[in-house]
């Protein structure tokens, strides 16, 4: 937006329109954070505090008394939100750390090895970019395997999702790595297990964050797969906003459904908030060539 | 994204006396097993399901069937009877482009005007994102709540306005497919504006410099330079966006779930719906017609948009 003016900065009509732009710019930033999402996140906070009645209808006054705290406490009850949250906790964990180890020992030799076999298996193993995962015969299969509705089963169905984004991420990343790294450990004597433990994979840091972020936000906020893995068996924080929303008895609860959405949305704002500059750097390095 | 037909084609020729060699060594210092874990469980809980689509679409596989036998093409022909495979095959389609348009459009806005590095323009670029970290069954009941009849735009309206205001955003069954769209477009335009500002970036000084000696305004300078060479991030925009919602769920389930009648029922609406009812076969069928879709869309579209790369670069 400051490009266009600065070679005729001399020509009055010109500098005028810069200054028009240095100062209107910061106005219309503002005012479309304000519009566009103030007035759904404000929806939000006042509804949370309002009483049943008073949130029948959701608007946008404020609540005639502040009842917070109380709603947060129904919340917790009704919602069983703790056992929620580490339900989240117990199947994100171990599918993120999971499909990033065996994903990125797979990329290491998919990168390094250039056999035409190879090529095919990494057209493969990336195919899950795009292609939808079959949902309604995974519960099938996971029935076959013994591990319907089980906690071990979702962490398998998340693993086999996503393990293709880690593996696109990082066999790009560890072609950027020069062999000559590897060589000078294999000179020392070595094997292949202790190359890549202690010398590639410090190398993948940032890859690996950018990858942790991206798939911890998507199995954290999954619903749809859940419902037909998990549900009604494992309580997720996402499963229970579902519950809490659809069931008749809080039918039309507005002010329980977005208390519960924002004790939901919490931890992630917050991990959010403090990796800010990390997560945003991260995320567009890897799109963008 | 932008990588995938790239990676394979880029590896440097080797002479042919030593790739025999080459690739012994790469062999024994690269070992297969390192692969195993990760094609197993890709194989398992990936491939086989998949697999699995293109059998049980043909049986009559439900809760009301003690087993499980053939049936040929009824499944199909069921879904094209009543007309529900094309029409949710063409609303998963429309929904699909109508987002892929609007998040681009306001991912490229927003960059545009946030292009600067100013201390409020990074506020902004944080705040426009928060809404991709959240939950995005969140952000359907927060819009459901935002566009009800009685709910907080109309009442917005009705305050601005000085009038009642009652439209019926999610009501209606010809423009409400568009309203969904545009909340999800809403709910990932963050990340699109990300994308949008780091290929800005990524444009020489000295290319704009030259422009701007030349007497290029600022909308020349966009429409001949900038967005030409924006081509890689609206290729990973566009396929992102185009092949992401026709996967859509969680915005449409909790604004309309599929409502009303039917005319904003995407694919995993259905495929939601008769599973919950028992005819897991149906469900099946439909998961099988959304792969075929993805499948025939995903290579032409990247093929298309990396051509327009090819040409402009």
């Amino acid at each position: 937006m400051s490009s266009a003016a600065s070679t005729f900065a001399s020509a009055p009509h010109v500098r005028r329109r810069r200054s028009a732009v240095r100062f209107v710019q910061p106005a219309v930033a503002l005012g479309l954070v304000a519009l566009v999402l103030g007035v759904p996140f404000w929806l939000v906070v006042v509804t949370a505090g309002k009483t049943q009645a008073e949130a029948f209808n959701p608007n946008l006054s404020l609540p005639s008394h502040w009842q917070l705290w109380q709603n947060i406490s129904t919340v917790f009850h009704q919602g069983r939100m703790t056992v929620a949250f580490f339900g989240s906790l117990f199947i994100m964990v171990p599918a993120v750390a999971g499909v990033l180890i065996i994903g990125a020992m797979a990329s290491w030799v998919l990168a390094r090895r250039t056999s035409r076999t190879m090529a095919l298996v990494y057209a493969l193993a990336i195919s899950g970019l795009v292609l939808p995962p079959a949902v309604v015969t995974i519960v099938l299969l996971l029935r076959q395997l013994g591990l319907a509705g089980t906690g071990v089963g979702m962490v398998g169905v998340y693993m086999g999702m996503y393990m293709s984004t880690v593996i696109f991420f990082v066999t790009g990343f560890v072609r950027t790595i020069p062999v000559e790294l590897e060589e000078a450990a294999r000179m020392d004597g070595a094997g292949p297990a202790r190359v890549f433990f202690r010398v590639i994979l410090p190398l993948l840091g940032p890859t690996l964050a950018t990858a942790t972020i991206l798939i911890c936000l998507y199995i954290w906020n999954d619903v749809f797969y859940a419902l037909f893995v998990i549900g009604g068996r494992i309580d997720t924080l996402p499963l229970n906003l579902y519950q809490v929303a659809s069931a008749g008895l809080y039918l039309n609860n507005w002010h329980l459904i977005f208390t519960y959405i924002i004790l939901m949305s919490l931890p992630l704002l917050i991990t959010f908030a403090v990796l800010q500059r990390r997560i945003i750097s991260g995320i567009t390095s890897g799109a963008v060539k | 994204m932008t990588q995938l037909t790239t990676q394979s084609a880029v590896r440097a020729p080797a002479r042919p006396a030593s790739v025999a060699n080459r690739r012994t060594r790469q062999r024994q210092d690269h070992p297969s097993w390192f692969l195993f874990p990760a094609l197993i469980v890709l194989l398992v809980f990936f491939f086989l399901p998949t697999l699995y689509n293109f059998f049980y679409a043909f049986t009559n596989w439900s809760s009301f069937h003690s087993s499980i036998s053939f049936v040929g093409l009824s499944n199909f022909k069921a879904l094209v009877h009543d007309g529900s495979l094309l029409k949710d095959l063409r609303i998963t389609l429309i929904y699909a482009v109508l987002v892929a348009i609007f998040q681009n459009l306001f991912g490229l806005v927003l960059a545009l005007v946030l292009e600067r590095d100013t201390a409020i323009n990074r506020f902004a670029r944080v705040a426009f994102f928060v809404p991709v970290v959240m939950s995005a069954l969140a952000v359907g009941y927060i819009f459901q709540a935002l566009l009800k009849p009685q709910g907080g735009l109309n009442h917005l309206l009705s305050f601005v306005s000085g009038h009642d205001v009652h439209v019926a955003w999610l009501g209606n069954t010809t423009w409400t497919i568009l309203v969904v769209a545009i909340i999800h477009a809403w709910k990932w335009m963050g990340l699109s504006m990300l994308i949008y500002l780091a290929g800005l970036k990524t444009i020489s000084e000295d290319v704009l410099e030259a422009a701007r000696i030349d007497g290029a305004g600022w909308w020349t300078t966009f429409r001949e330079i900038r967005f030409p060479l924006l081509a890689p991030a609206i290729t990973f925009n566009v396929a992102t966006a185009l092949l992401g919602s026709m996967n859509g769920f969680d915005i449409v389930q909790a604004t309309t779930a599929g409502g009303p009648g039917g005319t904003t029922e995407l694919l995993n609406i259905f495929i939601f719906r008769t599973f919950g009812q028992g005819l897991f076969a149906q469900a099946t069928t439909m998961s099988l017609a959304l792969f075929a879709m993805v499948a025939v869309l995903a290579f032409p579209v990247i093929g298309i948009l990396r051509r327009r790369e090819a040409v402009l670069s």
